[in-house]
């Protein structure tokens, strides 16, 4: 069996142009109207033509999601970390953990542009509310789930708890943070699209902006890139898995 | 044959009780009164039923539980490093090479970077892997996996070696040439060796004395000193003497089993 990039990405691409082309047939024929539902090759050259527009906002979106992702992963981790250290302070605090899993963020992102004021930082606050979870419970799942026999082999040692944290329970914890973050990736596009929607700036704005102009169009082309950028992140992150895990995780590397 | 004074730690238990509370909220005693001396650098065998509470047995004398009566002692006291254990499988940490993973106990216990690895290389050629340094425990065999286990309880230099089952899981072969290997290893070391293990077979060829314990709460059924020569080859396995030793053992196992 070749496992080689084409066998892999060879499938999805040939169903992808194969359900595009079928798309583009079918509207012609149906002559469904375009502010309904535009023709896949007028969604292309709308990206193409307000490419002057699209690629800064695109570059916006990137930066806030980026930024969201950073301080949910370093905010997570420590948060699980915190959460671990002793079961009352999980019993105590981990109810309130769950908000960032429940919260509307349509209903609060309003909200977050009153605290941070119109512009970025409302943005990655969103990004970051709604990607912060899945970081913190993985992780809390990883550490809560580290080998007894490697724990008793460490503190017949006397390893320090920091030593223990530091060169067990958290490269322990490293696939389920890894899994937490490929869930985070997608959500915090999410996230800052929505945010994007109140406090402005990037996809998010040119997809209003085109709806209120009933440029159908457009708005699929802002969605087509703020997807691409959702897949874009899910790659790095199962890449960055892959590379990190090559040796020891029964369910990456080559055996 | 082993008359200079041994290195080992010597290991005295008296009248020691634990008792675990049961999910269900109940009591469990694992230990029910357990005395037990076992001399600086014997190789004492644990024979018992699967659940007698043997680990519990192990696990207090590492000094990773305590007992709510009874005392235990070993002398001389043990620093870091003196008392090692092996798992019932290898637990090696899967995103670190062999190399390192035997490393591990030293850099715990803080020894400088440049002492660790020349150690733990020589402590992997002592047990046959000179030549899988750099490589994952994902990519090793059970077997070898095992010896991983076993060169990082030696790297220490331990003078107290407890091993809880730990060939268990392997086949019958592996498991014959491990037993070998540790064999030696105790004699070359000169260390006191506490073996769990539930395979009479086992305790009989590895052991000087082997403690027989009842099913829980385990108490010593028998305490035996294997009448076998300290030369052991695979072909003592087919004499009678060594079937006699099983006999005596496996009759001991019965009574323990039927202790209510």
């Amino acid at each position: 069996m070749s496992s080689g990039p084409l066998a892999r990405l060879g499938p999805p691409l040939v169903t992808f142009v194969a359900g595009v082309g079928l798309g583009e047939l079918a509207i012609r024929a149906l002559d469904v109207s375009p502010l309904i539902l535009p023709r896949p090759s007028a969604v292309l050259a709308a990206a193409l033509a307000e490419s002057a527009s699209l690629l800064p906002a695109l570059a916006a979106t990137a930066r806030a999601v980026l930024v969201g992702l950073a301080l949910s992963s370093t905010l997570g981790i420590a948060a699980a970390v915190a959460l671990a250290a002793s079961p009352w302070i999980q019993r105590a605090f981990y109810p309130y953990a769950i908000f960032f899993q429940i919260v509307p963020i349509v209903a609060i992102a309003p909200l977050l542009v009153i605290w941070f004021g119109y512009g970025s930082r409302a943005v990655v606050a969103a990004a970051f509310v709604v990607s912060v979870f899945p970081v913190i419970a993985n992780t809390l799942a990883g550490l809560r789930s580290v080998d007894p026999a490697l724990r008793d082999l460490f503190r017949l040692h006397r390893a320090s708890g920091l030593a223990a944290l530091w060169k067990l329970r958290l490269p322990w914890a490293l696939p389920y943070l890894l899994t937490g973050l490929r869930i985070a990736a997608g959500l915090a596009v999410i996230g800052a699209i929505v945010g994007e929607f109140v406090g402005g700036g990037g996809l998010g704005v040119i997809v209003l902006g085109a709806m209120r102009q009933q440029r159908t169009d457009l708005v699929f082309a802002a969605v087509a890139y703020a997807s691409g950028l959702g897949l874009a992140l899910f790659a790095a992150v199962g890449l960055a898995s892959r590379i990190a895990l090559r040796h020891w995780h029964a369910s990456e590397g080559d055996r | 044959m082993e008359d200079p004074p041994s290195r080992g730690i010597a290991l005295a238990l008296e009248a020691v009780h634990r008792t675990f509370r049961s999910t269900a909220g109940g009591d469990v005693a694992a230990l029910a009164g357990i005395d037990l001396c076992v001399a600086a650098g014997s190789f004492v065998a644990l024979l018992g039923p699967s659940g007698c509470g043997k680990s519990t047995l192990l696990r207090l004398v590492a000094g990773l539980d305590r007992p709510e009566r009874g005392v235990v002692r070993l002398r001389p006291g043990a620093p870091g490093g003196d008392v090692a254990m092996v798992f019932q499988d290898a637990h090696l940490l899967p995103w670190r090479d062999v190399l390192a993973n035997v490393a591990l106990p030293l850099e715990l216990l803080g020894r400088p970077r440049a002492e660790r690895l020349p150690l733990a290389e020589q402590t992997l050629a002592r047990v046959g892997l000179g030549d899988a340094l750099r490589r994952h425990p994902a990519e090793l065999s059970g077997g070898m996996r095992m010896r991983v286990s076993l060169a990082r309880a030696l790297v220490t230099a331990p003078r107290l070696l407890l091993l809880d089952e730990p060939f268990a899981a392997l086949d019958e072969l592996t498991r014959m040439a491990l037993d070998d290997e540790l064999r030696r290893l105790w004699r070359e070391a000169g260390l006191t060796v506490l073996f769990v293990t539930h395979s009479i077979a086992e305790a009989a060829y590895l052991a000087e004395r082997v403690v027989v314990l009842s099913r829980r709460p385990a108490r010593v059924v028998l305490d035996h000193e294997v009448a076998l020569p300290a030369e052991r080859t695979a072909a003592l396995r087919a004499e009678p003497a060594f079937a006699r030793e099983i006999g005596v053992l496996q009759e001991a196992l019965r009574r323990g089993a039927a202790l209510a």
